[in-house]
């Protein structure tokens, strides 16, 4: 049982981290749906940057960077040339795709060192509990701090404040004086970096090897997410921990023997968004909690 | 600064100037991409884009490839034009390959053309159900079509490797996940054409194209729901004061261009493989969105653009041959082409002129 959960918070923390950077970047009005991509940039950088140094720490800071960096593209296009921000999200997922895999193709049959568990002390000996949360490697630890980091952020800092502006009245930001494109800029990108480390946790702690594609849609499912979680940072936790819950749900079938085909226990998380979509907004018909100028762009020269 | 102001009329000028410098500049950074790489630049260029025009054969095989690229993306216009973004045609593909298939291994040692035509129907028809998963939870529920159509393709790809691996399998494929080969009154033959005689796969299935085409250029530009298809994605508050209904247009959309990609994927299987197995796509829905852009959305500017892209793709697997190149470029260059063909939107929309700050 304790084994099971923690394999549930270690599943969910891809989607966590990549879903709190989708976040801050769609609350300040800008529809990145090239998160898929940015994983999969985060996670073959991060696979290539430990299998040359051997340290996984640095393997992080690797996948972030290369967060950022491809972010920059779509900043660039989107936030710069004003192209549609649909359409440049998915030609940033195509682009990536097939880029991470020209570059992971060496990387094919390698295996990456994981990332350390840190134990935290006193904390790690508290029964069950302890195990479970305070037993864990810097990447959860991290992931939990930023839902807390981001939730405070937006409620109570004059950052936070000014990137909510800008994502719910990019005209009035601008009438007061603050540079819209300049705060999404820095709003995409620190939602690059999020995508970039959650992308990087996959070979750093589940799957230690590359595969072409190896984040199987989680990028997408993060951007549902989102929507699901109505932009709350908390609530995203519990959505990615349900979906964490549905994508290991295969492997305890598998453990039982229960007779259902793999097939249709892999659908499930891809069900499970559809499900989860069409119930938050059959909740949300009336209070729709998405910034009023996602995906809308800011002409700037009024 | 850069300064951007809207046009009043949308450049046409740029309109037609815009694919052809986009493919151009990709083709440049293609190059760049090749150089760092260290291939053979001059040599990579004429493999990607030269040599599948090299022999009859390669040249027939180009339409081929088009084939399910122009129905799918002759389906998406009708989607992009309403501001609709069905991102899950590869699933309708799947799905409408699939449910088509599974009809015709009902009725084996049929040798009528009838099944094949009961086939497009099939393809269609389910294609289309696919599709309308996404459309009514959008029209019922406002819930994202990206999303759900995305997630669809996942379902597909997974329920047609259940079925191959088990309903279907034929248990004389030697472990193979594929089914039993279709019946003949299933298959379209290649073309043998007077004199020449069979022309690499070339098949009756590319026919098609020379009806859809102008039928659909006729349906958007000459009748009303054409045009409210497009008012809708223009301007949907224009649409809605004009009293047109926006459920019904954004579900029939999505319903037209799920059912063609359907009956690419009939098509497809039916001409080149004739049995199914877990890949019967290869992301022709995914490539198809790119040249519907490419195409700009105009019928005709479709089957230009599949023509082109599929070029590239088989250049591709020549380079790969040839030169050891990953097959895997041909995404990087469909992704860039696809970046700058939206900058060449912007350029068409605005005026760009820099202005200096003081």
């Amino acid at each position: 049982m304790e084994n099971l959960l923690i394999t549930i918070l270690l599943t969910s923390i891809p989607i966590l981290l990549a879903g709190l950077g989708e976040l801050v970047t769609e609350k300040s009005g800008v529809l990145n749906l090239g998160v898929e991509g940015m994983m999969l940039c985060g996670a073959v950088a991060a696979l290539g940057s430990v299998l040359i140094f051997g340290n996984p720490y640095i393997g992080i800071l690797f996948g972030a960077i290369a967060g950022i960096l491809i972010s920059t593209v779509f900043s660039f296009f989107t936030i710069t040339l004003m192209t549609n921000q649909v359409a440049t999200g998915l030609g940033l997922t195509i682009f990536a795709t097939a880029l991470t895999g020209l570059i992971g193709e060496p990387f094919v049959g390698k295996t990456a060192a994981s990332l350390p568990k840190l134990e935290i002390i006193f904390l790690s000996d508290i029964p069950y509990l302890g195990k479970i949360l305070f037993s864990n490697d810097i990447l959860v630890y991290f992931a939990i701090f930023l839902i807390f980091f981001i939730h405070f952020g937006f409620q109570n800092t004059k950052i936070g404040i000014i990137i909510r502006a800008v994502g719910d009245n990019h005209d009035s930001a601008h009438s007061i004086g603050y540079s819209v494109k300049l705060v999404r800029w820095i709003s995409t990108s620190f939602g690059g970096m999020c995508a970039g480390m959650g992308g990087a946790y996959i070979p750093l702690a589940l799957t230690p090897h590359w595969s072409e594609g190896m984040t199987a849609g989680k990028g997408w499912i993060a951007l549902a997410l989102v929507v699901f979680a109505s932009w709350m940072p908390i609530r995203l936790l519990i959505g990615a921990l349900i979906f964490g819950g549905i994508t290991i749900l295969q492997f305890v079938a598998q453990a039982r023997g229960w007779d259902v085909p793999s097939q249709f226990l892999n659908m499930l998380p891809y069900l499970a968004t559809i499900l989860a979509l069409a119930l938050i907004s059959f909740k949300l018909r009336h209070n729709n909690y998405a910034p009023a100028c996602l995906g809308k762009h800011f002409l700037g020269n009024k | 600064m850069i300064e951007f102001t809207p046009r009043k009329i949308q450049s046409s000028f740029w309109a037609i100037l815009s694919p052809i410098i986009s493919i151009a500049i990709t083709i440049f950074i293609g190059s760049l991409i090749f150089k760092i790489l260290s291939y053979p630049v001059m040599e990579s260029l004429y493999q990607v884009f030269v040599s599948p025009f090299s022999r009859p054969d390669r040249i027939a095989d180009i339409f081929v490839k088009a084939c399910p690229l122009i129905i799918i993306g002759l389906g998406l216009i009708f989607c992009f034009k309403a501001n609709i973004w069905n991102i899950g045609a590869e699933g309708q593909f799947i799905l409408g390959t699939l449910c088509a298939g599974s009809f015709a291994l009902l009725f084996p040692e049929t040798k009528t053309y009838t099944l094949l035509f009961s086939m497009f129907i099939i393809g269609f028809i389910s294609g289309a159900i696919w599709a309308s998963i996404p459309a009514i939870l959008k029209v019922k529920l406002n819930v994202n079509e990206i999303l759900v159509s995305l997630m669809l393709v996942y379902v597909a790809m997974l329920f047609i490797d259940f079925v191959v691996r088990g309903p279907l399998r034929d248990p004389m494929s030697f472990g193979f996940p594929l089914s039993k080969v279709y019946p003949d009154g299933a298959i379209i033959s290649k073309v043998d054409f007077p004199f020449i005689g069979f022309l690499g796969q070339f098949h009756y299935g590319i026919f098609i194209i020379l009806i859809l085409c102008p039928l659909i250029w006729f349906f958007i530009n000459k009748t009303l729901p054409g045009f409210q298809i497009k008012i809708f994605g223009s301007s949907t508050r224009a649409s809605e004061f004009a009293g047109f209904n926006k459920n019904k247009i954004t579900f029939y959309v999505l319903l037209v261009s799920g059912g063609l990609s359907g009956v690419a994927g009939v098509i497809e299987v039916s001409a080149n493989m004739g049995r199914l197995q877990p890949e019967v796509s290869f992301g022709y829905g995914f490539t198809a969105i790119i040249v519907a852009f490419l195409g700009r959305l105009n019928p005709y500017g479709v089957v230009i653009a599949g023509i082109i892209i599929a070029t590239a793709k088989l250049g591709a697997d020549n380079a790969q041959m040839v030169l050891g190149i990953p097959k895997v470029v041909t995404g990087i260059f469909e992704g860039m082409l696809l970046f700058f063909l939206l900058a060449g939107e912007t350029i068409q929309k605005y005026k760009i002129s820099i202005r200096k700050d003081n």
